[in-house]
């Protein structure tokens, strides 16, 4: 493969390959998220939620348009802002709340925490903390599967914050170098923490950040599922057969602060009202679902009445689930004969 | 006038080798640059290049002589400038340092015969160098299990960088030999990601000074994974390299990692002293479930022991070992200062003083059992570590001795330990920052008031 520019946006536009199966899936899944996250948003304005809570609200196309791509056995990696790919990847808000609120019916017994969830069943890795860690980590990932000739590819996501640490590129020179299967999905959401991507980023082009290990990028409307879902299914395509990792550069926003105790006062006062006006992925694909007949008004509301039970459901269980036993402590430190 | 070519040092830690082959005969003109003779080390086969000009006068060591000390004259060479006019002192070219710096802080790699209470009687053994038992380990669990693979720099093509790893590559192919990139930040969190999948990666790490650049990966992302993971995610991965002092490398290639790693939870740590050892706990810390820091020391590498014969050889994780019974005082080591605790005993001895000398062998989690069943014993503690005395794995052994037998103690545990500074590269430096058996026995003294 010789060394591309990458193509930039390649201007897609909603495909009509979406039927009404998967575009009432498509807003359902990126609803449940919005609720999900708002209702922890406010288990921790409640004192529920400690420590820190990275919300997803603004980004949920990026996760769902990428998993509608994916095929059983795929593996899904993240930083700390992971409550989304969670969702995404099936594993149960009743267990991702509880984590929340650190408890033992959450996915880590209420040892980890909202930066600390893994699902070997879901096939998700976490939930890092360290900035960066997931990329390196999400290769290997890719490693063990070409290790294994399965046809699995690994999916490591990371921000526009992470895209400047040294070990992304470590890992894009050996998953180049080896042809491993892996797509990496930069989250570009303007902030890094508080930090615009021009304040950050000599390049600020995110795509092209893999130009010189031959790494073919593309930039993609992450705020529009079906987008998202056209390039993930070309990316993971070529990753699958071989051809080896492709990057993806989501341009996407958060609505909320970098954490809950963020002001986000770096940031133009109407800035997130603008996006969500004109850009919101839930309203975009509802919008969209309804001028082209997939779905009704009607369909919607007993989406959001479901989403709103499960949600409700969830905080309820991660409210009444004990708190791990004292005994829980020392457990998991190793793995037990 | 003749210049006499000198057998070289073609490693930090060379003392001897092999003139394996001439390749210029008597009465042959050389140049500066010309390859003259070839060198086995215990490592690697190496050309030897003259840099002076002249005709060979004669050569001094015949071809297929082992055990050829460093600093022997092996040839010599008439300068043909000067054979008329003899002057004063030519030999000023000459590549050889001064004898003084010669001597290395181990003695000659001998062979060393330990008795082995663990070894049951009549087993056969075979003497095998601790760089090769690392190897055989390796190589036998990679036969077991076809998970086990092995990623590092050099490990592969190059045979390792302290040829290790020689002669995986051949037998399992590039697949499961993986040489990387310079790049231990990404191999190492590669690695971890592998053993998330399933696999069983040995990450080698060059020196584990390097592991510096990893250590997030080992410590954020192996160590604490299943933790955080209520026990769903595990990472078996062993990571492994030489630790600590090597020879005259300087500060940055010369640190001790034992106390960093052992302060973590959810690692394990080893760091074996002799060749038996380190084959049966390699091949325990592969079979590990968890996350393995195995520190090897390079000054140990080229050292053969007798190690028992076969593949089934498995040492358990967490056992200290008793390397000397004795009644006056305890000795608690790991890693080379093992050697220098046994050579301290020998030298107590001869004053009349009984000292037993455990050898830790795992650093994570600590036989704190083995140690304090010895203090109740004796009543007195040295401990004797390469690295930095501050935290270090000797304070460790003396809290768990606190803990466990306080009231058993007759004398203040003394630690011996590296001097509080980055290791310097003048020999004499060196010396002085290093501990050795001379500080271990004064500390024995010290405790024993003797």
């Amino acid at each position: 493969m010789a060394a591309k520019k990458s193509s930039g946006s390649a201007a897609v536009s909603p495909s009509n390959l979406v039927n009404r199966d998967e575009a009432l899936a498509y807003y359902r899944d990126m609803l449940l998220i919005r609720r999900f996250e708002e209702r922890a948003g406010q288990l921790y304005g409640m004192g529920l939620i400690a420590g820190f809570c990275h919300l997803y609200i603004g980004q949920e196309a990026v996760v769902v348009g990428m998993q509608a791509a994916q095929k059983a056995g795929d593996q899904v990696i993240t930083g700390y802002r992971d409550h989304g790919h969670m969702l995404a990847c099936g594993m149960s808000p009743r267990e991702i709340m509880a984590e929340l609120t650190g408890r033992i019916g959450g996915s880590s017994r209420g040892k980890g925490g909202s930066m600390h969830m893994f699902s070997k069943e879901a096939n998700f890795y976490g939930g890092h903390g360290i900035v960066g860690a997931q990329v390196a980590l999400g290769t290997g990932l890719a490693l063990a599967n070409r290790y294994r000739g399965n046809e699995s590819v690994s999916v490591a996501y990371f921000g526009d914050g992470a895209a400047n640490q040294g070990q992304v590129y470590e890992s894009f020179n050996m998953a180049s170098l080896w042809r491993l299967p892996v797509v990496y999905v930069i989250e570009n959401n303007q902030y890094a923490m508080g930090t615009s991507v021009a304040r950050a980023s000599a390049e600020t082009e995110l795509f092209k950040r893999g130009i010189s290990f031959e790494i073919v990028g593309e930039e993609v409307d992450g705020m529009d599922v079906l987008a998202v879902r056209k390039a993930a299914e070309r990316a993971l395509e070529h990753a699958r057969s071989g051809k080896g990792p492709f990057l993806l550069e989501m341009k996407t926003y958060r609505y909320r602060g970098h954490s809950m105790s963020d002001p986000a006062k770096y940031r133009p006062k109407d800035e997130p009202k603008q996006v969500r006006d004109t850009r919101d992925p839930i309203e975009h694909m509802r919008h969209y679902g309804l001028e082209n007949g997939l779905f009704t008004e009607e369909d919607l509301k007993t989406i959001d009445r479901d989403v709103k039970e499960i949600v409700a459901d969830a905080a309820d269980f991660a409210q009444t689930s004990p708190e791990p036993d004292p005994s829980e402590l020392m457990r998991h430190i190793y793995v037990e004969a | 006038m003749s210049i006499e070519i000198l057998m070289p040092a073609l490693s930090p830690t060379m003392e001897e080798g092999t003139l394996a082959k001439w390749l210029v005969q008597v009465g042959d003109t050389v140049k500066s640059g010309d390859i003259i003779a070839e060198i086995e080390t215990d490592k690697a086969t190496m050309e030897v290049e003259t840099i002076d000009e002249g005709v060979v006068e004669a050569l001094l060591v015949a071809a297929g002589s082992q055990g050829v000390k460093v600093n022997t004259p092996i040839a010599r060479i008439s300068s043909e400038d000067e054979v008329a006019a003899p002057a004063p002192a030519p030999v000023a070219a000459a590549p050889a340092p001064t004898p003084v710096a010669a001597p290395a802080p181990m003695a000659a790699a001998a062979p060393v015969i330990l008795t082995d209470p663990e070894i049951p009687p009549g087993t056969a053994m075979v003497k095998v160098t601790l760089r090769d038992a690392l190897r055989d380990a390796m190589a036998e669990e990679m036969r077991r299990d076809p998970d086990v693979f092995l990623m590092g720099e050099e490990v592969g093509q190059y045979q390792g960088a302290y040829k290790v790893s020689r002669g995986l590559l051949e037998e399992f192919g590039d697949r499961r030999v993986i040489d990387t990139p310079i790049t231990e930040h990404g191999f190492a969190g590669m690695g971890v990601g592998a053993a998330m999948a399933g696999l069983k990666p040995i990450v080698e790490f060059m020196t584990m000074n390097f592991a510096m650049q990893a250590i997030d990966h080992i410590i954020n992302s192996a160590a604490k994974v299943h933790y955080m993971s209520g026990g769903q995610i595990s990472a078996p991965i062993v990571f492994r390299g030489p630790n600590g002092a090597a020879s005259r490398v300087g500060a940055q290639h010369s640190h001790d990692y034992s106390s960093w790693y052992g302060n973590v939870p959810g690692l394990k740590v080893i760091a074996p002293y002799d060749a038996a050892d380190a084959k049966g706990l390699l091949k325990a810390a592969i079979r590990d479930p968890n996350p393995v820091v195995f520190l090897e020391h390079e000054l140990l590498y080229g050292i053969e022991f007798d190690v028992p014969e076969g593949d089934d050889w498995v040492v358990p994780i967490g056992k200290a070992k008793v390397r000397r019974e004795g009644t006056d005082l305890t000795i608690t080591a790991h890693s080379r200062m093992v050697g220098f605790a046994l050579q301290a005993a020998e030298e107590l001895a001869a004053l009349g003083i009984s000292a037993e000398v455990i050898d830790l062998r795992t650093l994570r989690p600590l036989d704190t059992e083995t140690i304090i069943a010895s203090v109740k014993k004796t009543n007195r503690l040295v401990t004797a570590e390469e690295g930095w005395g501050p935290m270090g794995v000797g304070a460790e052994v003396i809290a768990c001795v606190i803990d466990g037998a306080f009231d058993w103690l007759d004398a203040p545990p003394v630690r011996v330990h590296q001097k509080d500074t980055p290791l310097p590269y003048a020999a004499n430096l060196e010396k002085l920052s290093l501990p050795n058996a001379a500080d271990i026995v004064a500390a024995a003294r010290a405790v024993t008031n003797r």
